[in-house]
């Protein structure tokens, strides 16, 4: 049970991670970032393939945030020309060529068959508790350091122009600032949250696949954040805690009812109970647990 | 030293918007913008703002060609516009509305925030100071805390006027700044473009309000199916018949 309970804690804290990263991008920049796993994908076979060639993982950690953040930069250039709707498009159609290309670049990523053996965090301590407990300590200071990260940007002169550009971007440009700029900067920060989560999830898991990384993923750390209040960096914490107590409560549904659901349809259900729970937020809690900035 | 706006042209599809637009105001003058509805006004200002580009024709600030500057390239030559619908950071106080408009704060830079913490407080509080003394111009103490999306549509107007003045500007393009704002706040908006004007800072207004503008301008531009008709004094251009006819109807004032 401990192992267990350890397991979704840390599951939930690379949500966390993830959400936070979409925190910057949507709740303060007003990017509707739907390509999310993109960056959480290449950040997860970025670590697990440098480490594999020897690299310290402290090394391959950075290796990840850096090249999620640099594979942002044009994505950023090319997209940020667009408007909210067609950026979406744009990420979301991101997020599946990297899944594509997991999937096709045999050579790098062994396809579908996936990557076997990715060195486990914290080796030292041996498979069971005592290196899932130092996993879980070390995500768990990451977020720290992430959301204090953020709390200082979003009371700084740059949080104050990234909301700027969430309300309205072409009086920002009015008065002589270049949206682009900061837009492509929280672009990146964003992915860099979510190559970091990657790592981490490469590392725990230490088997990765193409099908870890489909858009449902991205959807996800949406349903977080917007369960947890946009805009506000506790809101990610809260939403990704509540998304987790969510996706693993709803495991046991079955046992509630073994005859009337067979172990085949489960996972429908659960997704049919997730989604039940956000239509159910939407309507009676639109602005989150901890209440939605953008709403003020 | 002035704003020079040689023959604009501008196409939207089959409709001219403007056609062979010219006018010439001194960068720290005062020049209104009159015409009727679907005159080319607003099209005008975008163009000169760098939000539209134009077909033909030029725009030259201090001597300085904009053409091939984006707006808000423009805006950092010293030309700063407000919109005909105020377009307020409507999440953020008007305090920090106006502290957003502030140039080159070091703190708007990731590294900068990071790396020169005390930079960037030391400026932040001068600009505090600064964004304190345009509230206080503006007489908007009461509403300094408020998110600027609660104003009212004249506050709005005020507010969008201290953001672009934060910005720093030596000549300031005014979008209807009279429209849907009650009498006394048109006053009070007046008597402060006039108290700025004197200090330094130009004004370029599109109005409809004949009576605020031409007693706010020395010289006016009518404007009417994307021509400039006339250009002159208020009294010189409102006499003349076919500006009466355009933008009166021909009827008697």
């Amino acid at each position: 049970m401990e192992a267990y309970l350890v397991a979704i804690a840390i599951i939930g804290a690379i949500y966390v991670l993830l959400a936070l990263g979409l925190t910057v991008q949507y709740g303060l920049t007003g990017l509707v970032n739907f390509g999310h796993v993109g960056f959480f994908a290449i950040g997860a076979y970025a670590s697990a393939l440098i480490s594999m060639q020897g690299v310290p993982l402290v090394l391959s950690f950075v290796c990840a945030a850096a090249i999620a953040a640099l594979v942002a930069w044009p994505i950023g250039l090319v997209a940020l020309r667009l408007r909210d709707d067609y950026f979406a498009v744009v990420t979301l159609g991101f997020s599946e060529t990297v899944r594509l290309t997991i999937t096709s670049e045999k050579w790098l990523t062994n396809g579908v068959q996936g990557i076997p053996g990715v060195p486990r965090a914290f080796a030292g301590l041996g498979v069971g508790m005592p290196g899932a407990l130092a996993t879980l300590g070390a995500i768990a200071l990451v977020c720290l350091l992430a959301a204090l990260m953020l709390r200082r940007i979003a009371g700084s002169p740059f949080g104050r122009v990234i909301e700027a550009i969430r309300d309205n971007e072409d009086a920002l440009r009015a008065l002589g600032k270049d949206p682009a700029r900061f837009k492509i900067q929280v672009l990146a920060l964003g992915a860099a949250l979510a190559g970091v989560a990657g790592a981490f999830y490469a590392h725990y898991i230490t088997y990765l696949s193409p099908d870890q990384f489909i858009p449902l993923v991205t959807f996800y750390v949406w349903m977080a954040m917007i369960m947890g209040g946009v805009g506000r960096v506790s809101g990610a914490v809260v939403g990704a805690l509540l998304l987790m107590l969510f996706l693993e409560g709803t495991r046991f549904l079955r046992d509630l009812a073994p005859d009337l659901i067979s172990a085949v349809d489960m996972a429908s259900v659960r997704l049919g109970a997730v989604g039940l729970a956000l239509i159910l937020f939407t309507l009676f809690r639109p602005q989150g647990l901890v209440g939605d900035y953008t709403r003020r | 030293m002035s704003l020079s706006v040689r023959g604009i042209d501008k196409s939207f599809g089959g409709f001219r918007a403007l056609e062979g637009v010219s006018f010439e105001m001194p960068t720290d003058g005062l020049l209104g913008i009159i015409g009727p509805n679907g005159a080319g006004k607003s099209t005008l200002f975008s163009v000169v703002s760098g939000f539209i580009a134009a077909d033909a024709g030029s725009v030259t600030l201090d001597g300085r060609a904009l053409d091939r500057l984006g707006a808000a390239a423009r805006a950092r030559a010293g030309m700063v516009r407000t919109f005909q619908v105020p377009r307020e950071f409507h999440h953020l106080t008007v305090r920090e509305n106006f502290m957003a408009a502030a140039p080159g704060q070091s703190g708007e830079s990731l590294f900068g925030l990071f790396l020169r913490p005390g930079r960037v407080r030391a400026e932040e509080a001068a600009i505090r100071v600064e964004a304190e003394a345009t509230i206080e111009l503006l007489r908007l103490a009461p509403v300094a805390d408020t998110p600027a999306g609660r104003l009212s549509g004249g506050q709005k107007k005020l507010a969008e006027l201290g953001r672009a003045l934060m910005a720093k500007p030596r000549l300031i393009l005014l979008d209807e700044p009279f429209a849907g704002v009650n009498p006394v706040l048109v006053e009070q908006i007046m008597e402060r473009i006039g108290v700025l004007n004197a200090r330094g800072i130009g004004f370029l207004v599109i109005e409809h309000d004949l009576g605020a503008l031409s007693r706010l301008v020395p010289r006016l531009v009518v404007m009417d199916r994307g021509r400039v008709l006339a250009a002159g004094a208020p009294q010189e251009v409102l006499a003349d018949a076919a500006v009466r006819e355009a933008y009166l109807g021909g009827m008697p004032t």
